[in-house]
């Protein structure tokens, strides 16, 4: 690649010249426009070969890349188990392997396995696939994965999933290829929960995590917690399909507007985790593409049932009926969210349930229903804060929709300092935000089951939970898509939680950058972005 | 003189030996007023009490605050600076990289800055009242009511964003040139000189008129000095304490308050190191960095002092 650069020649000229090309400038023009700038002819024909490969579909190999995420610190891990941001995600994702993944749709692919089978959702047999090597040189076996599932178990290791992993009861190495995991009851789900970025296997008894041994696609050159990271090509990786870069520095720059700047300039080529106001800024530069991912995190309205005004059936009805989820998706989100029904599976979900359709804005229903709970003309309190993202202008335009009814609601902004430990699951009528999660059954045990530490309106159903459990156990996939379709439903229309939208993620790149796709798990590929785009040259 | 001065040099170590102690003991104060621990915050929300409770124990944090914080005066003390909570690695390591970073932008920034600044400001004495005093006033004051994140980001959107002269970020994994060098510090460096300048500027410019109206530069005048020979030769070197300290002061500034220039340009200095500590409560770290910026800051003004005595003809004596 270093063989076809030219002296003082910048990703800007390449735009430049890419961008002509794009209007249609003969080769006669380019070569005037770059004798202009003063290329000398004989590196012109390089650069116009480079700029006109740029139509091809197919990935090419070679190149290296900068990416800038959203968040850095000297917390910084490499270490899968304490992961905790983008950031991380992104670096242990290129450097690790899953036993498992999930692809765009949001179905299961085996990577490290070769097969997750059980006949009853608790004792579990996970073959792992042939020949596939760490960096070290070293043989991927059971030893491996027993070891890096069982880290989640000590508490030493201060785990992130140590909760959700606490429900394998043992983990065993059968032979050298197969594990047996054991559950304390039967959970269908294990094959996503392993894709869950947490659960990456490393080499058996890895304490160091500054010098890392994986099995990905890249190995770490540099790493400095806060700084920067480069890493490069693992020429002996197990798959076939990439990876297609040389190598990638991977590094934030947290500053939304300098990371807008920067990827203008050309100086990263991907950056990540842009607001929506950035977006028009984005779409009007020829040379910048983006990518958007409705990964299903939300910011919703908790009404807790257990207090006043909540309390009241209809009360909570009619604020779902208050909000108008159209005007929160085109002007608080600007077109970067999909409209919501108040239940937290995601449509990308294969257990989304089609039916259940999202409430029409109708202040006319909500005035009626408001008068029937005897609340209309109180004062009503609703807390939000900059903590929970967007709430402020969702509150705004739920109380303006109030006003033109007579419903009075006093929108109390608070300091998003303390905001989760002080207001949120707290207050009467608050705001929350959602991160996403990768299966239903994780969701409605921690938001919505009697004993879920986060339940956020209190919703208590012991038919609820009995669902939980018998759908938690199904390996019927047509039994339990029905299940959790009849407690979507159950959330939407008895739970006190109004979920307006969901919010889409943008990812922007230079337009050489190429085969990054959504993913249901995350921005940039759900964070496996690495192996699989490719820079074109 | 050499007598005065020794004995304010150890005087001042004293002094600052102490105030390194009080300013580490009120860090530590502060930071036990921030809600959650290290663990607490790694642990984020899966943070139940008896995953905190083991990462405490995993991390040797089960001890008081208050004894940890004596150990650490104790390794101090000893030179070392001891193991950040969040890594694990030692501080020094931590520290060093940034510490240089940050030096090489603030050496850079002061030695643009301070000659700019100072003869600017001695030229704007020197022509009090013309239009070129009133002009550099001006710009003076304009200069410091904008605010530094204005100016950077108004800096990069023009050279990066449209000219494409200058690279948006300033951090380079290596720099292979002095015109790398210059590219890469051109944007940064602006805009620290806007920032500081200005106080240097108005300090010069308000201590030189002052001695100018002193007695004997009248008697200067009188005896038919020239108006630059008055200034240069006698003005000057009984003004040259006020500017050192105003340009200490500024300086110091570079060491530890550039924040929003390491973010902007996304440059890796010590400021950010200790924003991220603070976020982390990796106290050791946040204690190192303080004392570092404190060290700084009392050398500077010690070295201002001993400028100011040497220049002072009275206070040679």
């Amino acid at each position: 690649m270093t063989d076809k650069r030219t002296t003082n020649w910048t990703a800007g000229d390449e735009r430049m010249v890419e961008d002509a090309i794009r209007r249609g400038a003969t080769r006669r023009d380019l070569l005037r426009m770059l004798m202009a700038s003063g290329v000398a002819a004989m590196a012109g024909g390089t650069i116009l070969g480079r700029a006109s490969a740029a139509y091809a579909g197919t990935p090419t190999s070679g190149g290296f890349i900068k990416v800038a995420g959203a968040t850095s610190s000297t917390a910084d891990t490499l270490d899968p188990a304490k992961s905790s941001n983008s950031t991380d995600y992104s670096r242990i994702c290129s450097i690790y392997n899953r036993l498992t993944f999930l692809d765009g749709a949001g179905t299961v692919q085996m990577e490290l396995a070769d097969s997750i089978e059980s006949a009853d959702a608790k004792i579990w047999t996970v073959k792992l696939k042939p020949g596939v090597t760490f960096h070290s040189g070293k043989s991927l076996t059971a030893l491996d994965v027993v070891y890096s599932l069982n880290r989640h178990l000590d508490e030493a290791v201060g785990s992130k999933v140590n909760s959700i992993a606490a429900q394998m009861a043992s983990i065993t190495a059968t032979d050298k290829t197969t594990v047996t995991i054991d559950l304390s009851s039967p959970n269908a789900d294990l094959p996503i929960i392993l894709a869950l970025h947490h659960f990456m296997i490393v080499a058996d008894g890895t304490t160091d995590f500054s010098k890392p041994d994986g099995t990905g696609a890249f190995k770490v050159e540099k790493f400095e917690p806060g700084v920067t990271s480069i890493l490069v090509k693992n020429e002996n990786y197990f798959k076939d399909s990439g990876p297609h870069l040389d190598g990638f520095e991977f590094f934030a720059i947290r500053d939304e507007p300098a990371r807008v700047n920067a990827l203008l300039s050309g100086d990263v080529h991907v950056a990540s985790a842009l607001k929506p106001q950035s977006l028009r800024l984005m779409e009007t530069s020829n040379n910048v593409t983006t990518v958007k991912t409705a990964a299903g995190n939300y910011t919703n309205m908790n009404m807790r049932l257990d207090m006043s005004p909540g309390d009241k059936a209809d009360f909570v009805e009619g604020m779902k009926y208050l909000i108008n989820r159209e005007q929160i998706q085109k002007s608080v989100m600007r077109g970067l969210a999909v409209v919501a029904n108040d239940q937290p599976v995601p449509p990308a979900s294969i257990y989304f349930n089609e039916d259940l359709k999202p409430r029409d804005f109708d202040p006319e229903r909500a005035k009626h229903l408001f008068e029937k709970a005897g609340v209309l003309g109180q004062s009503i309190p609703i807390i939000c804060s900059d903590a929970a993202g967007s709430s402020v202008d969702m509150a705004t335009v739920i109380q303006q929709s109030g006003s033109t009814i007579g419903m009075k609601l006093d929108v109390q902004r608070v300091p998003a300092d303390g905001y989760w430990s002080n207001y949120w699951l707290k207050a009467p009528i608050h705001f929350g935000n959602i991160n996403p999660r990768p299966t239903p059954d994780i969701l409605f045990s921690l938001l919505y089951a009697k004993t879920a530490k986060w339940n956020e309106s209190q919703f208590l159903n012991d038919k609820f939970d009995s669902m939980l459990i018998e759908a938690r156990g199904l390996l019927d996939e047509t039994k339990r898509k029905e299940i959790y379709g009849e407690m979507q439903a159950m959330v939407s229309n008895e739970a006190g939680t109004a979920i307006p939208a969901w919010l889409q993620g943008v990812d922007a790149m230079s337009s050489k950058v190429k085969g990054l796709e959504a993913n249901p798990l995350g921005g940039l590929m759900g964070y496996a972005f690495a192996e699989n785009i490719w820079l074109e040259q | 003189m050499n007598n005065i001065i020794f004995k304010l040099i150890a005087q001042r170590l004293g002094v600052m030996i102490i105030s390194l102690v009080i300013v580490s003991f009120a860090v530590f104060a502060a930071t036990q007023l921030l809600p959650g621990d290290v663990a607490e915050i790694l642990l984020g929300q899966a943070a139940t009490p008896e995953a905190v409770a083991a990462l405490r124990e995993a991390m040797g944090l089960n001890q008081s605050a208050l004894v940890r914080y004596f150990q650490w005066l104790a390794g101090l003390a000893q030179g070392d600076f001891g193991l950040s909570y969040v890594t694990n690695e030692p501080i020094v390591d931590l520290i060093a990289g940034r510490l240089q970073n940050t030096l090489r932008l603030a050496g850079i920034t002061a030695l643009f800055s301070v000659p700019l600044a100072l003869s600017l400001g001695i030229l704007a004495a020197l022509y009090q009242d013309t239009r070129f005093d009133r002009i550099v006033s001006g710009i003076t004051v304009t200069v410091i009511s904008v605010p530094e994140f204005m100016v950077a980001t108004i800096a990069v959107l023009i050279f990066a964003v449209h000219l494409k002269w200058l690279p948006a970020l300033s951090y380079a994994n290596e720099i292979t040139s002095l015109g790398h060098m210059l590219k890469i510090f051109a944007m940064p460096v602006i805009t620290l000189t806007f920032v500081i300048s200005a106080q240097m500027i108005r300090m010069s410019r308000a201590a030189v008129i002052e001695t100018l109206n002193t007695p004997y530069c009248e008697m200067a005048l009188l005896k038919g000095a020239s108006r630059i020979r008055t200034v240069m030769v006698h003005a000057l070197p009984n003004a040259l304490g006020p500017i050192a300290n105003a340009v200490a002061l500024s300086v110091s500034y570079l060491l530890g308050g550039v924040i929003i220039v390491e973010t902007i340009f996304n440059y890796p200095g010590i400021a950010k190191l200790m924003v991220d500590a603070v976020a982390t409560r990796d106290l050791p770290l946040i204690q190192s960095c303080v004392m570092i910026f404190c060290f700084g800051y009392l050398i500077l003004i010690m070295l201002a002092d001993i400028i100011s005595i040497l220049a002072n003809p009275r206070l040679r004596t």
